[in-house]
């Protein structure tokens, strides 16, 4: 009587308090969703206008909300080890050892494969094709696939809260210890699936950025016009295409130990667990640019646009990513120069990790010059901007300090090494998608997001940050071992009680971005961005109406520089109305690729129950989904040009009520764009 | 984009060759997925943990057979793409079927190969050396499966679709992804069972 697999009622979290309440929040914050939809009575919007959506803005849109959601989620975790490590000195705490590593397993894989792959899908999706003067992505419909194979490995996260246990075994899984042998329950399986299909979708994502950015750009948007976030948008799709086989690979390998006892990386019977460990590294140094390289791209389109001032650098800038993007392949090993490889493989791979600090400084300077000079106008994203430039600085240093094998030996695993990381992860990829999130919010809805509530965010988080993590690196000088249940030295627990106090400040800058959300729908009649270019901006993005058309561009735009929308403000020739349109081709909308996610979820959770009569049966689903889709060659639908024409009507009438430039009435404008001088 | 019965309109080629293009990024992708296999393969190859290797356990005759089979599905389809480029859709199809078959028997015998090892008591558990080696092989072997069903699919849609263009930039794509199974092929022909063998 297996037809259920491992899954019995035991699997319920009825065992501890603790993992209950989570469990009931979980499942209660879903029925408030669906009370709340069916309260509106927006079923028939959520299903027809969202779920079967393959516009490229609603997906960016739903990458983007799932960042959020899990981002508290994430938040929480971490809320729960700061306030667990500043009190257990001497004491066993509030939360049980198994407990506790669940806590911080599910946090980085939250952070990172469910908060910030999302969040950065999800903003390029919005926008680069917008900047490139693009009517969708590549394949509309292989976008919609990845965001919900990225949404069935958020759920798979969410589900181990109310289902069974999440892996003990940190975000990174090593073995032996990951293997069946030591760890036999769920958990690992939850994090190995979650991580593996949301893989699957993050590989496809990558195709389908490099595919659009190579082919589908207006006429005379050469590369060299590329703005800058298209420019590591690029670079990162690559980055993702040839990084991730190796997580799949390592990741499919350990679920062949688990489940088929197969010796990859057993310790016995010719396993070798340091495989593992070099085939993930592969994988995730590269995965660490795949993250803060989009973030470097808003940081450079936000500074600009700030600055009132041209990129300076630009050529620079587009170097510094091509290097980045390639170092990145050539330092995997730092992550454990531990092993015990020769010295000289550790000096190898700790000389190239200094020398990948330099083209990253070449960045820092780039935005300082623009900068210089520049008149600066402090709205939320430059001031996120501006707290990551100081701050990242900070982590970076301490990244080249780290990269110097003698000095690894004596921090590995301590601390200090979570404070180094954290401080190039928060301010550098977190700090630059928040900046991406305010800058390019009124593009998405059509209305500006509330000053004031987003300036105190960045306050808190700012200030939050130094006092959570600062204490981080003297625990490490002190010798304190990352992810401590508890412990007797009463040296640690001051520090340990002012990183709890930053990480409650830091709580206080994501309810601002709550409030500020809140605030902001409930005021959006004043705050209205008529114009569709609400900062008085430089790329193509600011040129469609806001929120745009399902077609973008009613016509194509001729690109004749960098900067193509501020060029072509310079030049006289925006917001012109056409002599005539045309017919535009767009994608209909389908519910295969939700119904492919949906039997995604499906397949890893009977993966992860060993329910294999309903995994294949998710399979067979899967594939019948393809063939009717790939059967299908009428999935396009024309929109005619009398219907393009009510759009564009609209929108020239909305122009003629709003103001010029809506930034005319800031007390920093720096006047009408003029033609500028390359750089 | 070869010639074919119907006209193509600039958009649609141009559609097609998006496709094309990340189709071969999808294929880079898979080629590092097979370089991690291989690179495993050739760490563990010597982790036999006291049970049987490479030299026991591989057969020539079976290995070469296996090779000859699709080494010939390749070019089978080869034949089928010229088929298409000429508008001719029986013999597309009837290429197809052959090229079909060639491949069913490639499976055949790697099923047999495998079964064999497991009732012998060599299967992928017995030791790191056969995880690795049944790893590598037997996802090459599903990627020919996958191929297979694919083939299948495109024959139904020759048969009720005819050569339109959308078929006939899939088969395009099929072909890329049979072809790149056979230079995969050929190299763990000699990575895996030449090294073993001799």
């Amino acid at each position: 009587m297996d037809i259920f697999g491992r899954l019995t009622i035991d699997s319920l979290p009825f065992y501890s308090a603790i993992a209950a309440s989570g469990a009931g929040i979980t499942v209660l914050g879903a029925l408030i969703v669906m009370a709340v939809i069916t309260y509106l009575g927006a079923w028939r919007v959520v299903l027809f206008d969202w779920v079967s959506s393959i516009d490229h803005k609603k997906i960016g849109i739903m990458y983007i909300m799932v960042a959020l959601v899990m981002l508290m989620r994430g938040f929480i975790d971490a809320a729960m080890m700061r306030s667990q490590q500043a009190i257990a000195y001497n004491n066993e705490g509030y939360l049980p050892p198994g407990h506790f590593d669940q806590v911080f397993s599910s946090h980085g894989t939250i952070m990172i494969f469910f908060m910030a792959m999302p969040f950065l899908s999800g903003l390029i999706n919005l926008i680069m094709p917008q900047q490139i003067g693009s009517r969708d992505v590549a394949f509309p419909f292989m976008n919609a696939i990845s965001l919900w194979l990225t949404t069935a490995g958020a759920g798979l996260v969410l589900i181990s809260l109310v289902i069974g246990k999440f892996s003990t075994a940190g975000w990174t899984g090593y073995p032996p210890y990951s293997g069946s042998e030591f760890t036999p329950g769920v958990g690992v399986d939850y994090w190995l699936w979650a991580v593996l299909i949301s893989g699957v979708g993050s590989t496809m994502t990558g195709i389908n950025f490099l595919v659009t950015i190579i082919k589908c750009r207006a006429p005379g948007m050469t590369m060299l016009r590329l703005p800058l976030f298209t420019w590591t948008v690029f670079v990162t799709a690559i980055l993702m295409v040839f990084a991730f086989p190796s997580l799949t690979v390592a990741g499919g390998m350990l679920v062949l130990d688990r489940t088929l006892d197969m010796h990859f990386f057993t310790n016995g019977m010719g396993g070798n667990m340091m495989n593992y460990i070099n085939l993930f590294w592969l994988w995730g140094h590269p995965e660490v640019y795949i993250l803060i390289l989009p973030a470097f791209g808003v940081f450079s389109e936000v500074v600009a646009v700030f600055s009132q001032k041209r990129l300076f650098g630009y050529i620079s800038l587009v170097l510094a990513t091509m290097a980045i993007g390639f170092l990145s392949f050539t330092v995997w090993l730092h992550h454990f120069f531990t092993m015990g490889s020769s010295a000289k493989v550790n000096s190898f791979f700790g000389t190239m990790t200094t020398i990948i600090a330099v083209p990253t400084g070449v960045k820092v300077f780039d935005w300082l010059f623009t900068m210089y000079r520049g008149r600066i106008i402090f709205k939320p994203p430059m001031l996120f901007t501006l707290g990551f430039l100081v701050t990242f600085t900070i982590g970076g240093l301490s990244g080249v300090l780290l990269a110097l094998p003698p000095v690894d030996y004596l921090m590995h695993n301590t601390t200090f090494l979570i404070a180094h990381f954290h401080n190039v992860i928060i301010p550098g990829v977190l700090f630059g998608y928040i900046a991406g999130y305010m800058f390019w919010f009124p593009k998405a809805f059509g209305f500006k997001l509330n000053e004031k509530w987003g300036t105190w965010s960045f306050w808190c988080w700012i200030i939050g940050f130094y006092l959570a993590f600062m204490p981080l690196y003297l625990l490490g000088f002190l010798g304190m071992p990352r992810r401590m249940e508890h412990y007797e030295i009463a040296a640690w627990q001051p520090h340990l009680i002012v990183a709890a106090i930053g990480a409650f400040i830091i709580f206080l800058g994501i309810v601002c971005i709550a409030v500020q959300l809140i605030v902001s729908i409930r005021d959006r009649k004043t705050a209205l961005d008529l114009t569709g270019d609400p900062w008085n901006g430089r790329s193509l993005e600011w040129a469609t109406s806001s929120p745009a058309a399902p077609y973008n561009f009613a016509v194509l735009p001729q690109v004749q520089s960098v900067d193509a929308w501020w060029d072509m403000k310079a030049r006289g020739v925006a917001y012109q109305r056409p002599q005539q349109y045309e017919d535009i081709t767009l994608p209909k909308n389908t519910f295969v690729a939700a119904v492919i996610g949906g039997a995604g979820f499906v397949f890893g959770f009977a993966m992860i129950w060993y329910v294999w009569w309903l995994a294949i049966l998710c399979l067979a689903v899967i594939f019948v989904s393809i063939v009717i889709r790939a059967s299908d060659d009428d999935s396009d639908y024309v929109m005619t040009a009398v219907e393009v024409k009510a759009i564009e009507d609209e929108r020239f009438a909305q122009l003629a009520k709003a103001p010029k430039n809506e930034m005319a009435d800031d007390p920093g404008f720096a006047g009408e764009p003029v033609p500028e001088a390359s750089t | 984009m070869s010639a074919t019965t119907m006209t193509v309109t600039p958009q649609d080629a141009a559609k097609y060759e998006e496709k094309e293009f990340g189709f071969w990024l999808y294929l880079m992708s898979d080629a590092i997925l097979f370089a991690l296999l291989f690179a495993t393969y050739l760490v563990m190859v010597g982790n036999a943990a006291g049970g049987p290797t490479g030299k026991e356990l591989f057969s020539l005759e079976r290995a070469a057979g296996e090779t000859a089979l699709l080494l010939l599905s390749s070019t089978t389809f080869g034949v089928a793409a010229v088929a298409l480029s000429q508008g001719d859709r029986p013999k597309v199809l009837l290429w197809l079927a052959i090229t079909f078959l060639l491949g069913a028997g490639f499976i055949f015998l790697e099923i047999g190969e495998f079964r064999g090892m497991i009732d012998q008591g060599a299967g992928p558990d017995r030791s790191g050396f056969l995880s690795s080696f049944f790893t590598l092989v037997g996802t090459h072997g599903l990627h020919v499966s996958v191929g297979l069903s694919w083939i299948a699919v495109m024959f139904g849609q020759v048969v009720f679709k005819g050569l339109t263009p959308p078929v006939a930039s899939r088969l395009m794509r099929l072909g890329l992804f049979w072809h790149f199974l056979d230079i995969i092929w050929v190299v763990i022909f000699s990575v895996v069972y030449l090294p073993g063998l001799l």
